[in-house]
Parts: structure tokens; sequence; C-alpha cells
């Protein structure tokens, strides 16, 4: 385990050597320490590194995160692992706005509460909240899978693409383009997969499905209202 | 009946021929007009500036014999590869999807020629730009389609889009017919739907987000690359100095007369404000922090000929950026196919239509029966072709100025024609030393 103490070593240092550690097994555990809400940490990994972060971070932690595995011990800022194309990403605490933005890939888990526009434009990943998710989440998600174990804020979904929302509890409301459909065994099995690998154990029989009713797909003026 | 007397056929000021055929498709289909090109409508511009030349007080320089060099860098603020190019036109982004690959690939080529750059687009960077452009600047833009930190390292700079010229506060858009299955592949959509990008990006809002956002890439990218921000014509005044703040290495401004691949009507010719007063107001906002040069300035908007350049230049741009001339050189409304002009509703000098994937000439398609009517290499040569006579003419403005290097000119080689002109770009008005609004 390489210890970096972010009180001693700035970001900057610790994500150069994020990026250039070797295949040496003992180079392959962090723990990072002291991050103060420090922004950028982790972001941009390559390798399959994994790293432990004892503290809340600030915004865009483990951004565009490629095959590490990131465990944040603490809440985080705006956009943790926005654009995540691999590998895993967990906080065990709360997670501000933004989170897994634009994720192409992998899996990232929020243990605590989402804050708005969690899943935004996601393009594959994975995301599953322990807790409750803030308003327009899954704000023109176009695939992969947004899973909130509470509830959800106002308008759900918002022109969302074919990404797939499962939420536990309840939404305050949906937006544009946004329907409940039907719950089938096949995606009450994958719900269930999905829950697995975020270590996070619930009653898939509880949560409903939501996804894209597919009317803003073409313009068409009696949808105008949505536009 | 009798014949009409053609002189009692006035016309409607208010409701000309145009409005008339607007309102009636309005009224027969319920929706906005989308297309593609820029705005149509007369605007103050650089026509309206002239340069002064050499006089007494002046000496020109030889042409052919003494040297007016063209080369800039750009991104010398904090990125430790700044980008060097051979000449002062860039080539703006213009994505794979509203542009065929083989358009991609020709601006590529010509941009490697020429020694400057190409930009990629809403849908992030193809192989065959990558391949064929010596010097690629890959967009970060609200809808993050494409977006891959892969090809952010393989990238020579990068530029975050907050806004575009011809639709500042809006997003792209991309009609099913454009979006083929391998534009849907790149950006994760269903296929033939019609595409509608955000405006906003979704994990930052505002300048103080921004820097923050400007250090996530930096960090992603071994502060490498030089970082450009590009803003539509709104407020620069706030805008440059925003993005200065920021941390931007490089700015680009982008004019009311930028061109789009589609976009509402309403936006193109209604929102933002034109290339010209706006340069001046970003201008002055970089002197006012004392950052004119040390972030550059890039300017595009309606730049068609090495005058437009120049004028540019003078007013204190850095270089500027192409995209809708360099579509004309590429064959965009020329009088070739013109039965597929027709079929789509237009002729070749009014042709808007990059929206419908129809292009006549293969550039705005994805259909590969029409964009095998360009050929990379030709399109290339043509690109190539027409930025060397821009060249040459900004040197011959150049040189008959006095300079000996092209970002010498400067405002005091200008004189307006227009009291708008005057007003807007802060030149005085010809024969006079009047700029209105200053004394």
């Amino acid at each position: 385990m390489n210890t970096v103490d972010l009180a001693a070593t700035g970001v900057r240092e610790l994500n150069r050597r994020l990026r250039h550690a070797s295949d040496d097994p003992s180079a392959l555990s962090w723990l990072v320490t002291n991050p103060k809400g420090a922004h950028a940490i982790a972001a941009g990994l390559t390798r399959p590194v994994r790293i432990q972060i004892d503290g809340h971070v600030g915004y865009y932690c483990a951004g565009m995160n490629q095959a590490a595995a990131v465990t944040i011990d603490g809440h985080c800022g705006t956009g943790v692992a926005e654009n995540i194309m691999s590998g895993l990403v967990r906080v065990r605490g709360n997670a501000s706005q933004s989170a897994g933005a634009s994720g192409h890939g992998g899996l990232l888990v929020i243990e605590g509460n989402a804050g708005p526009r969690c899943g935004i434009s996601m393009k594959g990943v994975d995301i599953v909240v322990g807790g409750k998710a803030g308003h327009m989440s899954g704000f023109m998600a176009q695939s992969g899978n947004l899973v909130v174990c509470g509830d959800a804020g106002h308008d759900l979904g918002d022109s969302v693409y074919e990404a797939v929302i499962y939420v536990g509890g309840s939404p305050a409301s949906l937006g544009a383009d946004c329907v409940e459909k039907d719950m089938t065994p096949k995606h009450r099995s994958r719900l269930r997969g999905l829950l697995s690998r975020a270590g996070i154990e619930i009653d898939p029989e509880r949560f409903r499905r939501f996804g894209s009713a597919r009317k803003l797909y073409h313009f068409h003026v009696d949808h105008a209202d949505a536009y | 009946m009798g014949a009409v007397d053609s002189g009692r056929l006035r016309p409607s000021h208010t409701f000309p021929a145009h409005v008339l055929a607007e309102i009636h498709r309005a009224a027969d289909e319920g929706v906005y007009e989308i297309r593609g090109f820029g705005t149509k409508r007369p605007l103050p511009g650089f026509d309206d500036l002239v340069f002064l030349g050499a006089s007494m007080s002046r000496y020109p320089l030889e042409g052919y014999r003494e040297r007016c060099d063209t080369g800039v860098t750009l991104g010398t603020r904090f990125a430790s590869k700044p980008v060097h190019l051979k000449i002062p036109i860039t080539i703006a982004g213009m994505s794979f999807g509203a542009l065929g690959a083989n358009a991609k690939e020709a601006i590529g080529r010509a941009c490697t020629a020429m020694g400057t750059s190409s930009t990629t687009g809403d849908g992030g960077m193809t192989e065959e730009e990558r391949q064929s452009s010596e010097t690629l600047v890959y967009q970060v833009l609200p809808s993050r389609y494409g977006m891959n930190p892969d090809d952010l390292r393989r990238s020579d700079a990068i530029e975050i889009v907050v806004g575009q010229g011809a639709k500042p506060g809006g997003g792209g858009v991309l009609l099913g017919q454009k979006i083929t299955e391998r534009v849907a592949r790149m950006r994760d959509l269903p296929e033939g739907i019609d595409q509608r990008s955000a405006c906003r990006h979704p994990d930052w809002t505002g300048p103080d987000d921004l820097a923050i956002k400007i250090q996530e890439l930096r960090e992603i990218t071994g502060w490498e690359k030089p970082i450009y921000v590009k803003i539509g014509a709104s407020r620069p005044t706030y805008d440059a100095a925003l993005a200065v703040k920021a941390g931007a290495d490089v700015i680009v401004l982008d004019g009311m007369q930028g061109g789009t691949a589609a976009t509402q009507d309403v936006f193109i010719e209604n929102v933002g404000i034109p290339t010209l007063p706006a340069l001046r107001q970003a201008v002055e906002a970089l002197q006012a922090l004392d950052v004119h040069r040390e972030v550059q300035l890039i300017v595009s908007g309606g730049i068609r000929s090495g005058a437009d350049v120049a004028k540019a230049l003078a007013l204190g741009a850095d270089a500027v950026s192409i995209g809708s001339a360099a579509m004309v050189a590429l064959g965009c409304n020329k009088a070739v196919h013109v039965e597929d002009y027709q079929a789509i509703g237009t002729e070749p000098g009014y042709c808007h239509h990059c929206h419908t994937g129809r292009c006549p000439v293969g550039v705005t398609t994805q259909d590969p029966e029409l964009e095998a009517r360009l050929r990379p290499e030709q399109g290339a040569r043509w690109l190539r072709n027409y930025l060397t006579a821009m060249v040459l003419e900004l040197q011959t403005i150049a040189r008959a100025n006095g300079k000996s290097h092209v970002l010498n000119l400067e405002p005091e080689d200008l004189a307006a024609l227009t009291v708008e002109a005057a007003a807007m770009a802060g030149i005085p008005l010809a024969g006079t030393d009047w700029i209105p609004g200053r004394g």
C-alpha cells in the first residue's frame, strides 16, 4: 500500500504518480489521506490501480476513469466519475450534482444520496445510488442503467433516450417523455445483478422501471409543449 | 380576364416573399424552420472597413522580396506544448455527422499541408481526421458525444465549447436523416432519431466551475495541451474576461455570422451580435486584464478572404477560424448537380440544406452515393488552394501597410466606411477622426 498525504503532496503530483504506477503489485494499491475537498483527485486514470481516499473530495474525483477502482470514504463534490469509461468508483457518503455525468461505462456506486442531475447524459455507465437522487436525474440519459434505491426528485429522466431507470422509492415527478414501464423478469434479473455488483442489499421487488416514451425522437407539432 | 399590370404589383416591405413563404410553411408544419449555413440578413461586417495602406508616414514592403511572416503560436499561457501554426487561419469545429468522413479527411489533409489546425465537432474524433490532421483540436461539448480521454490525450489542443455564434445559448440539432449507423454508434444514440444536443455542459455551470473543469482536463492530459474556450458572441466583454479568469489559454470568439449544420432559423437570425463589435469588445477585455497576446484570441464568423483575415488581425485577433468558407471551398453551393439542389427545393447559391443530409456536392452528407462526389484528395487540393490564396491576400495587405508580420497589423491601419461599423469596431469613420460614442 502506497500512502500519499495530500496535505504534503499536491493533487498534480498524486495524479502523476497514479498515472505512472508500474505493474509491480506493490504499486497498484494506494491510500490518499487529507483530501480536504481538493478537485480532480485521481482524474484520468488508465491503469487497474486500487485507490482508497480517506475524506471528502471536491469536483471531478475519478473523472474519466479507466480501469481503476476508486473508493471515496467521504462525501464528494460535483461530477464524481464524470465521463467514466470503465472500472469502479464507490462513494461511501453522499455525492453532489452531476455524478457520473456522460459516463460511458464502468460502475459508479453512491452509498448515500446523490444530488441533482445524477447520470445526466449517461452513455452506458451503470450507476447505483443507495439513497435518494435529486431532481433532473437521468436527464438526456442515453444508455446504461440508473438505479435509485430511495426516492427520486422532480423531472426524473427528462428527455431520456435508451437508458433504463430503476427507482426503489417514488419519483417526485417524471420529466418530459419519461414514462413508467413494465418491470419484466428480465429487468428484475438485471436489477438484481446491478445491486449485487454494487454490494447493496435491498429487495428488487420494490423497484419500478422508467424509460423513454420515444415521443420526442422526431419533431412533431403535437409534442411542441415538450420541446 | 384582363392582363395584370405589373407596375401595380407592389410588394410589402413588411411581408416580402420569403416572409410570406415562411408563414405559409409554419402554418402547414407547426414547427420552427431548421436549417444549416449561417445568417442571411445584412449585418455590419468586415466589408465596412478598409485599410489605409502606406503613405508618406508608412513605408510599404516589397511584395515577393521582403518577408511578411504569418506564423502564430497558440496556448503559451499554461500549456507545456503550445500549438505552432504556419498560418493564422484555422478550420473551425465541424462534426462528423454534420460533415461526411470525406469532407473531414479533406479538411485534415489541407490543414496538414498548410501547417494549420483542424477541429473535431459534436460527435467525437474520427480515425480519418486524426490520421489526416497533423494538428487537431478536440472539442469538449455539452453533449459529450464520443467524449473519450484517449482522444483527449492524442489531441493537440482542447476546445471547451460554451457557445457558437450561430446559436449562442442553444444546443446542436442533427436530424434523423443524418443519424446513420456509424453516427449513431459514435454518439450512443438510436439510429435515425432527431438528435438534440444539450445547450449546457452536464457537469459545470459558470466561470468558477469552468476553472475547476479546466484543471481536471489539464490533470487528465498532463498539463500539456493548450485549452481553448469557445464562446458565441453575446456578451464578449464579460465572457472573454471570465474565460481568462477560468484559466483559458486561448479564447475562440464566434460571431453571429458563424455557420451551423442545423439550427432553428429564428435562432440564426436573431440571437447574438455580429463578429465586428464582438471582436472589439473581446480585445478590449483582454487589454483591460493586460493579457492581450498572452491569452490568444481566435475569431470566427463570416471570414471569407485574406482581407477579412487582415482586418480581424488588425483589430486584435491572433488568428481566425473558418467553417462555412471552408465548406464552400469544398464545393458547397457550387453550380454542379443542379437537379439535386432542385430536388431538395433550392438552387446553387441559395442552399442551406445541410440539415437534410442530401448535400448535392457531398460535403454535409452521410449518403454514400452523394459523399462519393467529394474525393478527399480533390477536396484537400481545393481547400489548400483557397487557404493559399487567402494567405497571399493577407500578406499583400500587410506589406501594403508596411508590416513584416501579419500580427503587426493594427487598428490605426483601418478606416470605417459606415457609421455603424465605426461605432462597432471602434475605428474612425473614413475621412474623420470620429468614432461614434467616443466624443
